[in-house]
């Protein structure tokens, strides 16, 4: 699958902002973390701030973006439509939660139950946004018990390894998100790894004799219908990243999990600042990282119109 | 509403004989001169005359070559919207742009509607929808609906443009939802198959396979003259004046 950018970024961007807003409507909202202005004022917008960003970017993919609105209306049938319709409803919890946590100073009350529902609100979008991916029967790939998981697991580890650079930056580190993040970053290279072994051993049933009817023996292409790239190609028949695979990996999970790992377990052994700086690097390397991730995830995709082309 | 029809009253689909289509692509230029002007138009080409051409098409013809014990041949593939009974392509729409017809069966797109995240190309296990990057919006295959309810054409004109065009009549088309119909028939006498039935999408369009090789025929390899056994008569003095 053709890895566009603008989707790559989205789903990177607002996978981390809605850790992260969960995390702070959850452990914030519980009076975990102290209501501190500009505490608040960073981390809800650092989260706000990724989520409206991701939006924008995947807005930018559509052929008829003045059309946007439409895709709130069928939420029955659509993961995508139910993706935009969680996304902007968690705005509303969301929101309330900043106003009470950050402008108001308030942990308890309404502003707790804001913060649960915006936290509750973050976790179904981050699972419709799997779940659009999980459904395409046509890419075996993505059609798989690791793609909704590796989506929640994603988000939980980019958002706590932010929220624990946000809390560092402040002097109020604690060993336990420290410890939690980095965790939560080991979880997350396991899946990784899990899924890398679950693809590689992939046998799909779909071939190009079910493609085309063609019963027994071999099929091969022998003249495509048309001589240039058509937008199926180019949409669907993306093959750089397979020439490219082993060492693709390898810079995911060196940006993305060892490195961030190393930099977290250095963080606890050293005091603030240094503990700081080395916890917003982990963050940033991560998230290019994720970007080089998600990349792959699409990259690696094959769609089963590519056995029409002998692909 | 990109909920799906609990049920169609007809299947209008396609047939496709792959043991006759000659591969000439006659189809494919029929199909394209239509839909440019009609339900989905316009079929917009980009660079048509330059170094990068692309454009957009509902039926592209493939050629394979099928090797099985009994020998090799090349097979002509005609590719186009197969009209599923559960087409995600419509489930996955988030705006209702798509959609699937409850009186016919027939897949089709709102052009004014469809807000371009090209997301029912991506369900599309066929590869039946194309992007206009032109206009910003998905389009796909229409069984030529401003032809088969056409009043102003004649009757034997009321079938879709890829079927009137086709010179060795491999292509059919009609209710595939009635057992009773000359095309369902054909499905049934020929052993029509689905395509990628194992994904389940239950598309309404079949495809008739080649015929099984024959035995009967004189191969190819045979001397192209055989010796004449000695007869009495006229041939066989013509024979033996010939053999001198």
């Amino acid at each position: 699958m053709h890895p566009a950018f603008s989707v790559v970024f989205f789903t990177t961007a607002t996978g981390a902002g809605y850790g992260l807003l969960a995390l702070l409507g959850v452990l914030a909202g519980q009076g975990f973390v102290p209501p501190d202005f500009w505490l608040g004022i960073v981390g809800m917008g650092l989260a706000l701030g990724l989520i409206s960003a991701g939006l924008l970017s995947s807005a930018g993919h559509l052929g008829r973006p003045e059309r946007a609105w439409r895709a709130f209306s069928q939420w029955r049938s659509s993961w995508l439509s139910r993706e935009g319709v969680a996304s902007v409803a968690t705005f509303v919890p969301a929101g309330l939660f900043a106003i009470g946590w950050v402008f108001l100073g308030r942990t308890n009350g309404w502003v707790a139950i804001a913060g649960l529902l915006a936290a509750a609100g973050a976790v179904a979008t981050v699972c419709t946004t799997g779940m659009i991916y999980a459904s395409l029967k046509p890419i075996a790939q993505w059609h798989s018990r690791f793609t909704l998981p590796g989506y929640l697991i994603f988000s939980a580890m980019s958002g706590s390894v932010l929220l624990n650079a946000l809390l560092q930056g402040f002097a109020l580190g604690s060993t336990i998100v420290l410890a939690g993040c980095t965790l939560l970053t080991l979880l997350g290279w396991g899946w990784k790894l899990a899924t890398y072994r679950y693809n590689d051993r992939l046998e799909i049933p779909t071939n190009a004799n079910t493609a085309t009817g063609l019963a027994g023996g071999t099929v091969r292409s022998l003249e495509w219908p048309h001589t240039e790239e058509n937008y199926l190609l180019k949409e669907m028949g993306f093959r750089i990243a397979r020439k490219h695979k082993a060492r693709l990996r390898q810079i995911t999970q060196v940006l993305a999990f060892a490195l961030p790992v190393l930099l977290l377990i250095a963080a606890l052994a050293l005091r603030w600042p240094y503990a700081a700086v080395l916890s917003a690097l982990a963050a940033t390397v991560q998230f290019a990282g994720m970007l080089v991730e998600r990349w792959l995830f699409f990259a690696e995709a094959k769609h089963t119109v590519t056995l029409y082309y002998g692909r | 509403m990109t909920c799906l029809p609990a049920h169609t009253d007809k299947k209008l689909g396609l047939v496709i004989d792959l043991d006759t289509c000659v591969g000439c692509q006659a189809c494919v230029t029929a199909c394209k001169e239509w839909n440019t002007g009609g339900h989905m138009a316009p079929l917009t080409d980009i660079d048509p005359y330059g170094g990068d051409v692309d454009g957009v098409w509902f039926n592209r013809v493939h050629s394979y070559e099928h090797v099985t014990e009994m020998g090799g041949r090349t097979v002509n593939f005609p590719r186009s919207c197969l009209h599923c009974d559960t087409p995600a392509c419509v489930t996955v729409c988030p705006t209702g742009a798509s959609y699937k017809r409850a009186s016919d069966g027939i897949v089709l797109v709102d052009e004014d509607k469809c807000i371009g995240c090209k997301l029912c190309s991506w369900a599309c296990p066929y590869g039946a929808r194309e992007f206009d990057t032109d206009v910003g919006v998905m389009k796909k295959c229409t069984l030529c609906v401003d032809r088969i309810y056409n009043d102003n054409l004649a009757e034997e004109d009321r079938v879709p443009a890829c079927v009137a065009a086709c010179p060795t009549s491999a292509r059919h088309f009609g209710d595939l939802g009635d057992p009773a119909s000359a095309i369902s028939q054909l499905v049934a006498e020929r052993g029509g198959v689905d395509l990628m039935p194992e994904l389940g999408y239950h598309p309404t369009n079949k495809y008739l396979p080649p015929r099984a090789h024959t035995t009967r025929a004189a191969s190819v390899l045979a001397p192209a003259l055989e010796p004449v056994r000695a007869e009495g008569g006229f041939l066989g003095w013509v024979d033996r004046m010939l053999s001198h």
